[in-house]
């Protein structure tokens, strides 16, 4: 049982960080992503690429992953991103699954299709059961749910306390009103935009050991990240952060107890929870 | 007021080309029926998509999951042949029915709320009926598909030939019947009101036009066309498979109708025809790999506009 909240409490701060890119560009761009996955897929591909060929070891790796799917995110922002911000919901997701298609059909083109598998030091790779087996946790899970939890303090911190932080704020609350106050509102998108995306390169390098990685990767994870937004809201990280949680937990949970019914409980759930509150459960003033 | 009644009434009258249009259509079976199967899947996908039309150009929904509905009829009418009835009409009638009510029901879900929480309600009707279509595999076979499905003749008397040409007549009539009902549809004031609400829900209810009615029954009119498009292809391939409610399908008859043009009845027809060949050309020289060039070709259509496709003489100017 607390196995299981356990297992579902880091499957959720994966989610949570795969999703919060997404949760920025569409809260802060009303931009609706879906090849937001593809940048998960890239830092996957990333670090298994460069243990396998470069010999580089895991924890070198993962912040590489993170660095270059950024600096991918950024060159896209300025490319193509940039040009679909004015255009209407239909030619976003058109353009964000031409996209997703693309990385898709690349991927499977240059490394294969078959799926991936990471080779964790040993120091990760244990497992510690407290009060006799009641709680087992393997260590490779304890060390993600301490990784997400850090990078989500800090990034809340970043948002609250810091100059740029409020720049962000103000250019979601208001862009007009926070360029004519001398905030370079393009400037902010991208390296908003960028961050995003290097979260999901790092959330993909760090999942591909618990999630699987292949090259439909993008298109299996669409709907989870799309969830965890849709549910949780774009106004800040608290509603993300929960809705993983929830999400998170709800899955793994379902997937032990009811294994007939499979991802049914976490669509239903989700299509209940948006039909009660279409703006998403933890947003100020929705209903 | 005769002016717009005048107006109203020529934008509805059928052009002279288009007659000439069907009667090709209908004749082509006859002319090359070694490609009487083709026919009749880009004649189902064309249908599908004008129903899609119904929802996205006309009343401005964005839905990722209209293979829900395909699916739903697809299966339907599978089932129905092979437990209850083989007679093909009554199965048409029933998938479309049982779609119909799918439709009636998800409407709800995509009446609130905005474009992101729309895509996620449809996107997640599909995935729930393909997880459902996968579990109950005692009845829909599961992940092997639904086989053996034996069609009757239809109205009693033209049997479903190898060849597919009875397929493809029944499946361009139906659709030539479809189109001429969408067109009586979207040229009564229903239609119109359809569209006031796609452009400004707002205003249009302060108009007077119940938006939530309107928005209810043309989702479950939209419902039952895609549903009858899914009963058309079970019958004429005599299978269903987990794949009628597959992402890829949704995604695939979005661009189909961007292609064509949305909001007006023939963008269907244009896409589907337009989507097919480019498909058969692009996997015929790299079959695994085609959906990189569509996903090419969708990013660099969004790129340039999409609404500059169907509108050739823009294209040398700067957008």
């Amino acid at each position: 049982m607390l196995t299981l909240l356990f297992d579902g409490v880091a499957y959720g701060m994966l989610l949570f960080i795969l999703a919060i890119g997404l949760a920025v560009t569409l809260g802060l761009m009303n931009f609706i992503n879906l090849a937001h996955g593809a940048f998960a897929m890239a830092g996957g591909y990333t670090t298994v690429l460069l243990m396998q060929h470069a010999g580089l070891p895991f924890l070198v790796c993962v912040p590489l992953a993170f660095v270059f799917t950024a600096l991918l995110g950024a060159l896209l922002e300025v490319t193509l991103y940039r040009r679909m911000y004015n255009k209407p919901h239909l030619d976003q997701v058109l353009f964000s699954i031409g996209l997703t298609f693309m990385a898709v059909a690349g991927v499977d083109y240059v490394v294969g299709s078959t799926q991936q598998l990471v080779q964790l030091p040993d120091y990760l790779k244990g497992r510690t059961e407290l009060w006799d087996g009641a709680l087992g946790m393997g260590h490779y899970r304890l060390a993600i749910i301490v990784v997400c939890a850090l990078l989500a303090i800090g990034l809340q911190l970043l948002l609250v306390r810091t100059r740029f932080g409020s720049q962000l704020r103000a250019s979601v609350d208001n862009q007009r009103v926070a360029a004519g106050l001398g905030i370079d509102v393009n400037k902010v998108f991208l390296v908003t935009f960028a961050v995003g995306s290097g979260l999901a390169g790092l959330g993909g390098a760090l999942g591909a050991e618990v999630l699987g990685l292949d090259p439909i990767f993008p298109l299996k994870f669409m709907i989870y990240f799309l969830i965890v937004v849709a549910v949780g809201g774009t106004s800040g990280l608290t509603g993300p952060l929960l809705a993983a949680l929830l999400l998170g937990i709800a899955d793994v949970a379902g997937k032990y107890y009811v294994p007939k019914l499979g991802a049914f409980i976490v669509y239903s759930l989700m299509i209940i929870i948006l039909m009660w509150r279409p703006q998403g459960l933890f947003v100020r003033g929705g209903k | 007021m005769n002016s717009v009644s005048h107006r109203l009434r020529s934008s509805s009258q059928p052009r002279w080309w288009e007659f000439g249009v069907w009667a090709l259509l209908l004749v082509l079976p006859y002319v090359m029926p070694s490609h009487a199967l083709l026919i009749s899947e880009i004649t189902i996908i064309a249908l599908f998509a004008m129903s899609l039309d119904l929802i996205l150009g006309y009343s401005g929904i964005v839905s990722l999951g209209h293979a829900a509905f395909f699916g739903m009829g697809a299966y339907s009418a599978a089932l129905f042949a092979k437990h209850i009835h083989p007679d093909p009409l009554w199965g048409l009638a029933v998938a479309t029915m049982v779609s119909a009510v799918l439709g009636l029901v998800c409407s709800l879900g995509v009446l609130r709320g905005s474009d992101l929480t729309r895509l996620m309600v449809t996107l997640g009707v599909a995935l729930i009926l393909q997880e459902l279509a996968n579990k109950l595999d005692f009845m829909t076979g599961g992940a092997d598909g639904l086989q053996g499905v034996v069609m009757g003749p239809v109205l009693g008397r033209f049997e479903f030939d190898l060849m597919g040409q009875t397929a493809a007549w029944y499946a361009l009539l139906i659709t030539l019947l479809v189109f001429l009902l969408l067109r009586r549809v979207v040229h009564a004031p229903f239609g119109y009101s359809l569209q006031a609400i796609r452009d400004n829900p707002l205003r249009a209810r302060a108009i007077g036009i119940p938006v939530h009615a309107r928005l209810m029954s043309v989702y479950t009119l939209a419902a039952a066309l895609a549903g009858m498009a899914g009963g058309l292809q079970a019958q004429t391939t005599g299978f269903a498979s987990l794949d009628v409610f597959g992402f890829d399908r949704s995604a695939d008859v979005l661009l189909m109708l961007v292609i064509g043009g949305t909001g007006w009845l023939w963008g269907g027809i244009i896409g589907a025809v337009v989507f097919k060949s480019l498909h058969s050309v692009i996997s015929a020289w790299t079959p695994q790999y085609w959906t990189f060039w569509l996903g090419l070709f969708l990013v660099l259509l969004m790129l340039v506009g999409r609404e500059r496709l169907i509108r050739p003489w823009t294209w040398g100017r700067r957008a």
